[in-house]
């Protein structure tokens, strides 16, 4: 039985009453924007506000209707960053504006934005249940293999050296981003499945139980794919993203410490290898070292030069910013898209950025929670999996830019300036939400639990709950 | 499972606490170090996105900083540029700050202490941070017609002074050059531009010559001496020296010879005054022997040799030659060898005598006001040293009024005004002759203190720059 206690509330309400101050931070954030240039209530500004409101109030209404006990954080919690990191690029836009050959950035960005929570909308609608998606187990693999070699066919574009866009009609997508979601919905359909086999069989060494060889075969399949996409890509962050969905994946399917030191071993001899043969790799990792060595500094490509001046950016923001609209994060190459944390963390300071930082530590562990609330193998693994990606993505991403790790070329979900990662992890907040529904939902009672064979419980009374479902 | 999923978020909350620390590392204990970048130039963006304040000469702007379009917001602009480069030098993203904008920037900038009410008020009523303004001593009409007594193509300074303030009245030098091409925002023009700047002979856009160049002084250096022998006791008004056409100097194969233009011949034995008047060389020469190295240097600096000091632009020292054989020491008397003084020193050196043998300290700035123009800073005059007696001060002041009136400076001659002068040429034997003027009038009651040299000129053209102009400037004061 699982020791976490569910209430059966709908705390929709709640849910309404933070989607308020969301709203009012991601509308006021964008109002401060275009403060500066006295147009703050221009048509773009409208139509953000409208946007968000409406596409807020959607999902809300959606989750009242058809998932009503759902977490009340997530979506607050999303829509904000979403909010935040749109009016981030808005203002960055406002500094370039004048320039003739510029197009702005944020509209389009408000275009993803509507796309993506509609996109999260349909899954919502559509995806009574997340357990069914564990029938696309294999279609799901079929698929996360497609994305990643579409970058590799005649479709794909190679952007600042690295092979992981295609190009469809009116802009790029980057395929890579859905197949985090693919892939995991094939680990955690695989693993569910075969978690048993796995488990037993193996011999123990010491206080190890080594796995059979057979059964490794997933995990090198996972490693193939990290090692290709670093390979033929040359996308290290994502390559470390999938890698480390799969180790999270294994590890809460297993509960086996030993997997996850295999998993280290392969990904260390891997690296190193890559660090080895691919100057980019090498020079990514120079880069991250020799930070302030001039000739690293000035080099191009490959030079330090962005993530030195990302941290001039937060330097000088410090302890409380220099305020939004004040300081000068257009100097950081990419400032909307890789290296926004260095943007906002300029203008709201070190307690601003923490702030951020935060709500995504409340989503991440929203999404852990509906992991452990929720009763199936397959929606555990596959809520663990999500929520884990999304703090491995902010952990490489900022870890990057703080010159905590090496930087890598990986967005900062739901901030970050880029349609194809927006819709991605709207996507991903569908899924957790749907989880999170069963999660919370109170065990059927009453003239429901006639319709289902009880199982006997003392004085032959029903449990609540799945007394299958083995508690671990 | 679930232990397992709890782990996981362990290490997921690992993570952000790891980051958490990372950006605490960046934006809190290193905020400073990285501020301080040399390649962090947001300061200098910050810093070029605020208005500056003025420089300001009687009440008109000579650099101020005007609204732009581009990404800085403003732009530092030089009304008549050429006339004032050399005293405003510039403002430049690019090629960094040079004379009063960088002695002056923490003032200008509004980042002086000084400014701190104001910053603070700016701060709680959300006003733009804005810089103090300065205004300059300088007299424009003066400033204009020095500037205007230097031809075009030729190298020369002329620094006007007022003997019993140190205020400089006018400092022009040319070649000039318009900081406006230096102060743009776009990078390539402006490295385009100091290019050819570079290409102009006889400039440098990095100094500014009257207190930067260091240049051989020549006869005027025998004022210097001058002050020694009567401060020494062992000379007086009486003594007389032999005056040789040519000395042989010890220890050397060369002859010192007088000066080849002057009257010198006329006499056999020669005073001071004839000798100043005349500009001969062969009685300095003795009187430096018989006062030894040490008493000239040891004047010179009571003038202001070998100090570098600020007005509040940096003057170099000007400086006096170590450990002189008698060959060099009657060479270094007159003004030649490694004797190199600044056109501001020699001015210095007719201020204090004019002054009573009281140097005061060369002074740039009137006034500092506030942004709302309120007074921060009235520099009062100020005594630099006291060079020579007052009995020695108008010893001097006569023999350099006889110059002007019989002598080498004739050309200085003012009507009704009792000038007193020197003249100077310094034989340099590359680039042609150093011609000097300096001195002061009225001689009873000085107001004005000039030194003019123009560069690399033969001799007749250098008599006709110098002393000629030098009456023009004088003129020009008296009639005010």
């Amino acid at each position: 039985m699982s020791d976490v206690m569910t209430v059966p509330k709908s705390r929709r309400n709640v849910e309404a009453l933070l989607l308020l101050v969301a709203l009012t931070v991601a509308i006021g954030a964008n109002y401060i924007a275009g403060l500066d240039r006295e147009e703050q209530f221009n048509s773009y500004f409208w139509t953000q506000a409208a946007t968000f409101v409406g596409m807020g109030l959607l999902i809300h209404i959606i989750l009242r209707v058809r998932a009503k006990y759902a977490d009340p954080v997530i979506l607050p919690i999303v829509l904000a960053l979403n909010g935040i990191g749109l009016a981030m690029i808005h203002r960055l836009d406002l500094t370039r504006i004048d320039e003739a050959t510029f197009t702005p950035v944020a509209p389009q960005q408000l275009l993803w934005t509507g796309v993506a929570i509609s996109a999260a909308a349909v899954l919502l609608v559509f995806l009574k249940d997340h357990r069914i998606l564990r029938r696309f187990t294999y279609i799901s693999l079929i698929v996360s293999a497609v994305l990643l070699l579409l970058p590799l066919t005649p479709l794909g574009l190679e952007i600042n050296g690295a092979r992981i866009w295609i190009s469809v009609g009116i802009g790029t997508f980057q395929p890579g981003e859905v197949a985090k979601i693919t892939l995991a919905i094939f680990f955690a359909g695989y693993l569910s499945t075969n978690r048993d086999l796995i488990l037993l069989a193996g011999k123990k060494i010491g206080p190890l139980q080594l796995p059979r060889f057979q059964d490794l075969a997933p995990m090198i399949a996972a490693w193939f794919v990290s090692i290709g996409v670093l390979i033929f890509q040359r996308d290290l962050g994502s390559s470390i993203l999938f890698f480390g969905l799969f180790m999270a994946m294994i590890y809460v399917a297993t509960s086996r410490v030993s997997w996850v030191l295999i998993g280290l071993a392969l990904i260390g001899v891997g690296g190193y290898v890559a660090l080895q043969l691919f100057s980019h790799v090498a020079l990514r990792f120079d880069s991250w070292i020799n930070a302030f060595d001039p000739e690293v500094y000035n080099r191009n490509p490959g030079g330090s030069g962005q993530v030195v001046q990302g941290l001039f950016g937060l330097a000088s923001g410090g302890l409380v910013g220099t305020g939004f609209g004040q300081g000068r994060p257009d100097l950081v190459t990419y400032a909307n898209s890789d290296m926004i944390i260095a943007a906002l963390g300029e203008e709201l300071g070190l307690i601003g950025i923490s702030a951020i930082v935060m709500l995504y530590v409340l989503l991440v562990s929203r999404g852990f929670r509906a992991a452990l609330g929720t009763k199936d193998g397959f929606g555990k693994l596959l809520a663990c999996g999500l929520s884990f990606t999304i703090a491995l993505q902010c952990f490489v991403v900022i870890g990057g830019i703080t010159r905590l790790i090496p930087l890598t070329g990986l967005t900062t979900p739901f901030m970050s300036a880029g349609g194809s990662s927006l819709l991605a992890n709207w996507l991903i907040v569908a899924l957790l939400l749907l989880i999170s529904e069963t999660a919370r939902r109170p065990a059927p009672s009453g003239p429901l639990t006639s319709s289902f064979p009880d199982a006997i419980g003392l004085n032959g009374r029903p449990t609540p709950g799945n007394p299958t479902e083995a508690a671990r | 499972m679930n232990q397992a999923i709890r782990r996981s978020w362990m290490v997921a909350i690992g993570m952000f606490t790891l980051i958490l620390g990372s950006l605490t590392y960046v934006q809190f204990f290193q905020a400073e170090a990285l501020s301080t970048n040399d390649w962090n130039n947001r300061q200098l963006y910050q810093e070029f996105g605020q208005p500056r304040g003025a420089i300001l000469v009687d009440g008109r702007a000579v650099a101020e900083s005007v609204p732009s379009d581009d990404q800085f917001n403003y732009q530092r602009v030089y009304n008549q540029p050429n006339l004032y480069a050399h005293l405003t030098g510039y403002y430049s993203l690019v090629n960094g700050s040079t004379q009063l904008e960088k002695a002056e920037s923490e003032l200008l900038s509004g980042t002086s202490n000084e400014l701190f009410y104001d910053r603070l008020v700016r701060l709680f009523s959300g006003d733009q941070v804005a810089g103090a303004s300065i205004e300059l001593t300088i007299d424009p009409q003066l400033q204009q017609l020095a500037f205007d007594l230097i031809p075009d193509g030729q190298k020369g300074t002329i620094v006007v002074t007022e003997p019993n303030t140190g205020n400089i009245l006018a400092m022009a030098s040319k070649p000039s050059y318009d900081p406006n091409l230096i102060a743009g925002h776009d990078t390539s023009v402006v490295i385009q531009n100091v290019a050819e700047l570079s290409e102009v002979p006889g400039l440098s856009i990095y100094t500014n010559p009257a207190t930067e160049s260091l240049i051989a002084p020549g006869s005027v250096f025998k004022l210097i001496v001058a002050a020694a022998a009567l401060d020494s006791g062992l000379f007086d008004e009486d003594s007389e020296i032999p005056n040789p056409a040519s000395l042989e100097l010890p220890g050397s194969s060369e002859t010192l010879p007088n000066y080849v233009n002057g009257n010198c011949a006329s006499r056999n034995t020669a005073d001071l005054e004839f000798a100043l008047e005349q500009s001969c060389n062969t009685p300095f020469a003795q009187i430096a022997w018989e006062l030894g190295q040490e008493r000239i240097q040891e004047q010179a600096q009571a003038f202001g040799f070998g100090e570098e000091f600020y007005i509040p632009t940096r003057v170099v020292a000007s400086s006096f030659p170590d450990e002189l054989d008698q060959a060099l020491l009657a060479y270094s008397a007159i003004g030649q060898y490694d004797v190199k003084v600044t056109p501001l020193q020699m001015a210095m050196v007719s201020a204090a005598i004019a002054n009573d043998g009281v140097l005061m300290k060369p002074n740039l700035i009137k006034a500092v006001r506030a942004p709302d123009l309120e007074l921060l800073d009235s520099p009062q005059p100020e005594v630099f040293s006291d060079p020579v007696s007052r009995d020695t001060a108008d010893q001097l002041t006569e023999w350099m009024v006889n110059v002007v009136e019989n002598g080498t400076a004739r050309g200085a001659q003012v009507p009704g005004v009792e000038v007193a002068g020197k003249t100077g040429t310094a034989e340099l034997t590359e680039t042609g002759d150093n011609a000097w003027f300096t001195g002061f009038a009225p001689a009873d009651d000085p107001q004005v203190a000039v030194s003019i040299v123009m560069e690399n000129v033969d001799i007749a053209t250098g008599g006709q720059l110098t002393s000629p102009s030098a009456k023009r400037i004088i003129e020009a004061v008296l009639n005010q």
